[in-house]
């Protein structure tokens, strides 16, 4: 079943097209991704999907009601805040316990549940603090237990990781897939990490300038790119003119070729090859990264750290597999 | 910001001293002149001391009048502030609108204006509408500026409520109502309060303004202004002036300490 459909959706304001005719089928239970720049749009079609938006044109459907002109609070969805907005004159428990408060539900049963859904996030016991004492990360897994409690049928997160420091970022990428996966719930986030979308989605819609520049799984996104702006936005891809192109042999268009399948030398029979002069070396850790300048060109390529690295202004020979080279629709 | 490394020099602190005594001391007088057993002139020092003008004060209907017309005016001009001031707090918080800044000048503006102007401005204004001088003329006069102080420190706390919190609401259920009641309320509680007490206390000792808005009424205040050129029973008019002070400034003490406990709950949030 669908989750959360979008049919020609755009929201306006004034001039900005911040959402032009936007066209998505959520999946029930899928993880999906909205990746984008800031001001890409992604934002907006999630504030769309909670209802604090309304749509200047197409149709919104969420699990198949029509979902123009619901109120946020007759929504069967509930969002993760980017800034958390937890309620600072309430404890942690009523903060989680506000959903069934504001529902009618009888205190011990809420408060109860409450209870589950701290302990759900792993912060059994903090329900007597104040949003004030807990730490960034604690604040988090509040504003996640607080929108799960009420069971919501789509789980909406802006940017949920985005305040948090790289170690407890990765750790809660995992945890919430793995929360995801056991609810069943669909979950739909926003970010701008390509990585983070890269690991957690089931499915990544790639937003730029308001409309979905290409959607699909994570492989199909990092490895077939449809346009330029993917190419580039996601996992910073080298991208080719037609007729650089054409030059290696393939139909005159734009194309994508990821650093990491260059290698240094003549490569195999079938391997593609052209030749340039190295412009800049930096050392990665696990990588060297090694800048090649080729007609006018260019273009990065990943080397491993074990291989010996070509001093700046040394002629290289670069090859790489034929069917590495990803050719885009887009025209020239 | 307090230096407990060097006290001040001598001189200033008999300066500071002497500066304190000069505003507090006369208001001492007033007290002591209540309990004076000469009832004509000021004569100091007071030859004998009574309670007696409690009673005669008590036992007088127009004190009794101009008391709980006060009360009545301050208490509706608060009451009407209250609710204006909060929704242009609101407005004017939580939306961007074109003139948002200009709306936000012309609310504060008549605590900026003397009070004769908005005197003058209301009288004419009235006499303009044929509105004949009442009550509720009063009120309004003291409502353009109750809205001023309630509005002023409503302002100051939502902008402290983020849009997000009142989303986060709607997003887990809460109408609009239960938004206003379970969050933004709290939120805002202890400035309503602060703001109303202010309100109440700034329209009970008001001259200015009621003189040009009231007719043949007398408030509190304008009483006792009345009462000064009539020396009969002068000390009656201390007792009711020490009452004023304790009315006045018991909620403006008790509006000081709500709004800095409000400061730290709400610093605690971030």
């Amino acid at each position: 079943m669908t989750a959360v459909l979008f049919e020609n959706v755009s929201r306006h304001f004034g001039a900005v097209r911040a959402v032009d005719s936007v066209n998505l089928a959520i999946a029930e239970g899928e993880f999906f991704a909205m990746l984008g720049p800031s001001g890409s749009g992604k934002t907006t079609c999630l504030r769309l999907m909670a209802g604090f938006e309304q749509p200047t044109g197409g149709h919104i459907e969420i699990f198949g009601e029509t979902a123009e002109g619901v109120p946020p609070y007759r929504r069967n969805v509930n969002t993760v805040f980017q800034d958390y907005a937890l309620f600072p004159h309430l404890s942690i428990l009523e903060n989680v316990a506000y959903g069934l408060m504001v529902r009618g539900i009888a205190k011990a049963e809420r408060l109860k549940a409450a209870e589950n859904a701290l302990a759900m996030v792993k912060l059994p016991g903090y329900g007597s603090r104040r949003p004030g004492q807990l730490s960034g990360g604690q604040r988090q897994r509040v504003a996640l237990a607080r929108a799960l409690v009420n069971r919501p049928r789509v789980l909406l997160l802006d940017e949920p990781l985005g305040a948090l420091d790289l170690k407890l970022r990765e750790q809660m990428q995992e945890e919430l897939k793995a929360l995801q996966k056991s609810l069943g719930i669909t979950f739909v986030f926003v970010t701008h990490d390509q990585g983070e979308a890269l690991s957690m989605a089931d499915r990544i819609a790639v937003f730029n300038e308001g409309r979905v520049q290409q959607l699909g799984t994570p492989e199909d996104v990092y490895k077939r790119p449809q346009t330029r702006f993917v190419a580039d936005f996601v996992g910073s891809s080298n991208v080719l003119a037609p007729s650089f192109v054409h030059s290696l042999g393939y139909p005159a268009r734009y194309a994508s070729l990821r650093p990491e399948a260059l290698a240094l030398g003549e490569g195999g029979s079938n391997a593609r090859r052209f030749s340039g002069t190295v412009v800049a070396t930096s050392f990665l850790g696990a990588t060297n990264r090694l800048t090649v300048e080729a007609a006018g060109t260019r273009i990065a390529a990943m080397l491993p750290a074990s291989a010996a690295v070509p001093p700046q202004g040394t002629g290289v020979t670069l090859s790489f597999a034929a069917e590495d080279l990803h050719l885009m629709d887009e025209a020239a | 910001m307090r230096s407990d490394r060097s006290s001040a020099p001598m001189s200033l602190k008999i300066t500071a001293a002497a500066g304190l005594l000069f505003m507090h001391l006369p208001i001492l007088l007033i007290f002591v002149y209540a309990f004076t057993t000469e009832e004509k002139s000021y004569q100091f020092p007071p030859p004998g001391f009574t309670l007696n003008w409690l009673a005669v004060a008590w036992n007088r209907p127009d004190v009794w009048a101009a008391l709980s017309l006060s009360v009545r005016v301050a208490s509706i001009a608060t009451a009407v502030a209250l609710v204006l001031g909060t929704l242009c707090a609101a407005a004017v918080s939580q939306t961007r609108f074109f003139g948002r800044e200009a709306i936000s000048l012309l609310v504060i503006l008549p605590i900026a204006l003397p009070g004769i102007i908005t005197g003058i401005a209301l009288r004419s204004a009235f006499s303009f509408a044929d509105i004949p001088f009442s009550f509720w003329t009063i009120v309004l006069g003291h409502a353009t500026f109750c809205v001023v102080v309630v509005y002023n420190n409503a302002v100051a706390r939502f902008r402290r409520i983020s849009g997000s919190m009142i989303e986060a609401s709607m997003d887990l259920g809460a109408d609009g109502f239960q938004t206003f009641r379970y969050v933004i309320l709290p939120n805002i509680g202890t400035a309503l309060l602060a703001g109303g007490m202010l309100a109440f206390a700034l329209s009970f000792d008001e001259v200015i303004v009621t003189t040009f808005t009231a007719g043949q009424q007398q408030t509190l205040p304008i009483w006792m202004l009345e009462e000064l050129v009539r020396p009969r029973q002068r000390p009656v008019t201390n007792v009711v002036a020490m009452v004023v002070v304790l009315v006045t400034f018991l909620p403006i003490l008790a509006a000081y300490y709500l709004t800095r406990e409000g400061d730290q709950i709400a610093g605690a949030g971030k």
